[in-house]
């Protein structure tokens, strides 16, 4: 790798860095470009070369990660929407039920023995939400099947 | 019969940028320092725990050059194991590692699970956590 690309990743990793952090905030893609020392659009491209996913879809997957633990604790659906920083309850449900495959209220009532039992750092990358990626293990698999 | 940790490596991009984040700011102490043509291995411990090594080496070293990318290409993106210690003093160490200029990823925080710790970003990438130590 060049400097050059390595400096780019960094850029890339610092605004992840936001992302995580400043979750709860009305955070715009423009603002963690200009993070990144990018233009919007760039930095849409670039981040989801790196990292698999739009820079907004890592924000909603972030706060849902972090919605599903205040939902784990006991807390309403719709303070833990405002909560991770979503304004609209309706768009937080139906991406939450998007990604998780069942409904914020749904994923409540469940027991969640397992997740208690983790450090909340550790049940964060656990229970991190993932959506159906490129895989470049299942794309060589493709190809040798073929 | 016993078994303890003996040395763990530390990727990083800078060998040399990295020793100011662990020696000066983190303050391990450099025990060795090795060269072997264009690399090199130095390992940091603490009078804390006398025996463990930390290792840091580039991602090149003792690598191909397509698993040096690779691995170059983790460490830079930040989805390398995080390393995490412990201090008596928290709140102390937290204020030299930011005066350092370390990339602050959370400041000291009560966690869920009676745990207090901070996080940062070492020079190349890497996430390091540092922990309250639970009272002797």
């Amino acid at each position: 790798m060049t400097p050059q690309e390595i400096e780019n990743l960094a850029h890339l990793r610092r605004a992840r860095d936001l992302i995580d952090r400043d979750y709860a905030k009305p955070l715009d893609v423009p603002t963690m470009a200009a993070k990144a020392l990018m233009s919007p659009a760039h930095f849409s491209r670039q981040f989801r070369a790196a990292y698999g996913e739009t820079p907004y879809s890592h924000l909603m997957t972030r706060r849902i990660e972090r919605a599903m633990a205040l939902l784990r604790a006991g807390m309403t659906v719709t303070d833990a929407c405002m909560a991770v920083g979503c304004t609209s309850l309706g768009s937080f449900s139906s991406r939450f039920a998007e990604i998780i495959g069942i409904t914020p209220s749904a994923y409540r009532a469940r027991e969640h023995d397992a997740v208690k039992a983790m450090p909340a750092c550790v049940a964060k990358s656990h229970t991190r939400p993932a959506r159906q990626a490129s895989s470049r293990i299942e794309e060589v698999r493709t190809i040798a099947a073929a | 019969m016993t078994i303890a940790l003996q040395f763990t490596n530390v990727t990083v991009t800078d060998v040399d940028e990295s020793i100011a984040f662990y020696r000066d700011a983190l303050g391990l102490e450099v025990q060795n320092d090795v060269k072997s043509g264009d690399h090199r291995w130095v390992t940091l411990g603490t009078s804390a725990q006398p025996g463990l090594g930390i290792v840091l080496s580039d991602p090149y070293a003792g690598r191909s050059q397509a698993d040096g990318d690779a691995m170059q290409e983790m460490l830079t993106k930040g989805v390398l194991p995080m390393l995490v210690f412990n201090t008596d003093d928290l709140d102390a160490t937290f204020e030299t590692v930011r005066a350092s200029g370390a990339e602050v990823l959370q400041e000291p925080i009560d966690t869920g699970w009676g745990q207090r710790d901070c996080a940062f970003r070492d020079p190349s990438g890497n996430m390091v956590r540092i922990a309250q130590a639970p009272a002797a």
